[in-house]
Parts: structure tokens; C-alpha cells; sequence
């Protein structure tokens, strides 16, 4: 179920089988040369949002990328700590292709006391023509529960 | 119109909103349906174990929520465009009833406030067009559980409506 054949094959991939919804979709963290981590879905029909284009929901994308910020918050704070998102704002740029995977490459790019902001990036397959960006204010919380 | 009549439209209106939920398979895979008052809808979104994020809360994954907020704006949108078609009655109104859908309106940007985090149990939300233009619209958006005035997330966004005339 994970591994449609419209996929292509890619490096070792770590799955999140830990938390429901992303084992449902099917998401995958992928590391890269530089040392980031980026989120992978892979494309899957029963995410498409319109079956006029066979493109997958925009929801899709958000749970990509709000899974995406909050792990670099995480790995930022070397994973002594959680997170809550408390916004999170969308830019869609393009639909993304129908048949191929979706990455999320996100950073975490200031970290203070209570709250770390994100930013991130969804493309299928250059990140410099994403797909849609988004920016996200996350607080930090005890690891494993909010406050 | 005669009660009968009155009830038969009802149930054709009814089936259309029916169609256009359905049309999409995302709504099916989080398990989204809409409840409507004439022109008004409210989304429920059912609650599944796979809907959660962190099972240590255990909390609606975030991203559930935003795509219910989402779902709900692009389709209170679509369903207007219907419902004008249905009340202009004649033969906008007959195409709709032989199955021809509004395409559907695509989001251009989309700003979520997480203001709980979301139990789990069953969602619902509920959205306001602020700005109906020819090309774009502006919506707002609020999903709550028990009590709707204590939402767990509200948003906001601009959509590309596909069928400007």
C-alpha cells in the first residue's frame, strides 16, 4: 500500500509508523547529503483532491509540511522537547504532478524559550519549483504531551 | 410549489451535495460529510484512530485539522455556485440534476490558528465567505467539538474560483 508503482525508487527512507495518521498516508522521512531530513508522501489515489486532474488535496500538503516543521523544530532541540502548532499559513504555487511523490524540505530557523518558527517547502521534483511554502510559529512543549 | 414538490426538490438538492462531497476521494479517506440548513453547510468530520497525530495526547494529527478547515471553505464555495445554479432553475438547474458538477474552486494560500488541540472524537466546521469575487473569494473558517464556541482552530484564505464567467 505504501509503495504505489508510480514511485520511483529513492535512498533509505524511515517511516513514522509511531503516529497514526502519517502511517496512514504513508509518510517517510528521507535523509539528505547535507544532513536535513525531508518528509515524503507518496502518491496514492485515494488522496486526490479533484479526480478532474487527479491531483492530491491541498490537506495532503498541509499535514506534510505542519509533520515536516514540526520534526526540524524537534531535531533542533535534539529531541528533548515537543512541539504544538500554533499557525500555520499555506502558499499554494502549482498543483503538484498526478503519479509522482511529494517532499517536504523544512528548517527550523530561530528557536527561543517558548517557541520555535519554521519554514518550509513541498515540491514533487525540484525544490526550487515548489509546489507550495509554508510558514509556522510552533510551541515548544513537554516532550509527549502539551501543556 | 405543492408540499410534495417542496420535499422532491429538497431531496434533489440534497443529492447534489451528495455528489459533490463524494466527487473527491480525500473527503472519503478522512471521512468527511456535510449536514445542510438551506444554503448553509456544516462539516463533520467522523473520528478514526487513524486521524490521530500523536498518540501520546493523544491528539488530531494537525494537518487533519487544516485539511478539515480547507475541505470546508473549497466546498461551501462549490456549493454556492450549485445552489445559484438550482435556484436560476431552467436549464443551468437541469444540468446540475443530470450530474454536472461546478469545477471545483483551488486554494491559493491558507492560514491556520491552532487554538486547542483536537480530541479524539468527531469535528465539525463551519465557513463564511467574507468576499465573493468574480475570480477570487475570501473565506473564513472555524472547527470546534463539543462546543462551537470553543473552536480548536480557525482559519482563513483566498481561493481561485474555476468558473468565472
Amino acid at each position: 500500500m505504501n509503495t504505489p508503482k508510480n514511485d520511483e525508487p529513492g535512498p533509505t527512507r524511515y517511516p513514522l509508523d509511531a503516529f497514526p495518521h502519517a502511517r496512514a498516508l504513508g509518510l517517510r522521512l528521507e535523509p539528505q547529503k547535507d544532513g536535513g531530513l525531508h518528509v515524503r508522501v507518496p502518491y496514492d489515489e485515494r488522496l486526490i483532491g479533484d479526480p478532474a486532474t487527479g491531483v492530491i488535496h491541498g490537506g495532503v500538503v498541509t499535514t506534510l509540511l505542519d509533520t515536516g516543521c514540526g520534526i526540524a523544530a524537534m531535531l533542533k532541540m535534539g529531541g528533548k522537547a515537543g512541539v504544538a502548532t500554533l499557525d500555520l499559513r499555506i502558499d499554494y504555487m502549482r498543483p503538484s504532478k498526478p503519479g509522482k511523490a511529494i517532499l517536504g524540505a523544512c528548517e527550523c530557523y530561530r528557536l527561543t524559550r517558548s517557541v520555535a518558527f519554521c519554514r518550509g517547502v513541498a515540491y514533487d521534483s525540484d525544490p526550487d519549483d515548489p509546489v507550495a511554502t509554508a510558514a509556522g510559529a510552533f510551541m515548544i512543549t513537554p516532550l509527549g504531551g502539551r501543556e | 410549489m405543492t408540499g410534495a414538490a417542496t420535499q422532491e426538490e429538497k431531496a434533489r438538492r440534497d443529492a447534489a451535495l451528495e455528489r459533490l462531497t463524494l466527487t473527491s476521494p480525500y473527503h472519503r479517506f478522512i471521512g468527511v460529510s456535510f449536514v445542510r440548513m438551506g444554503d448553509e453547510l456544516t462539516a463533520r468530520l467522523a473520528y478514526s484512530e487513524h486521524l490521530i497525530g500523536n498518540p501520546l495526547i493523544p491528539a488530531l494529527h494537525g494537518g487533519v485539522t487544516g485539511a478539515l478547515l480547507e475541505i470546508t471553505a473549497i466546498m461551501q464555495l462549490a456549493w454556492d455556485e450549485l445552489w445559484r445554479g438550482m435556484e436560476a432553475g431552467g436549464a443551468e438547474a437541469a444540468a446540475i440534476h443530470a450530474g454536472r458538477l461546478p469545477k471545483l474552486p483551488k486554494t491559493i494560500d491558507l492560514t491556520i490558528d491552532y487554538l486547542r488541540s483536537g480530541r479524539p472524537r468527531d469535528a465539525y466546521a463551519r465557513a463564511t465567505v467574507q468576499k465573493a469575487g468574480r475570480r477570487v473569494a475570501n473565506v473564513r473558517v472555524e472547527a470546534w467539538q463539543d462546543s462551537r464556541d470553543r473552536p480548536i482552530a480557525a482559519a482563513h484564505g483566498h481561493f481561485l474560483m474555476q468558473n468565472a464567467g
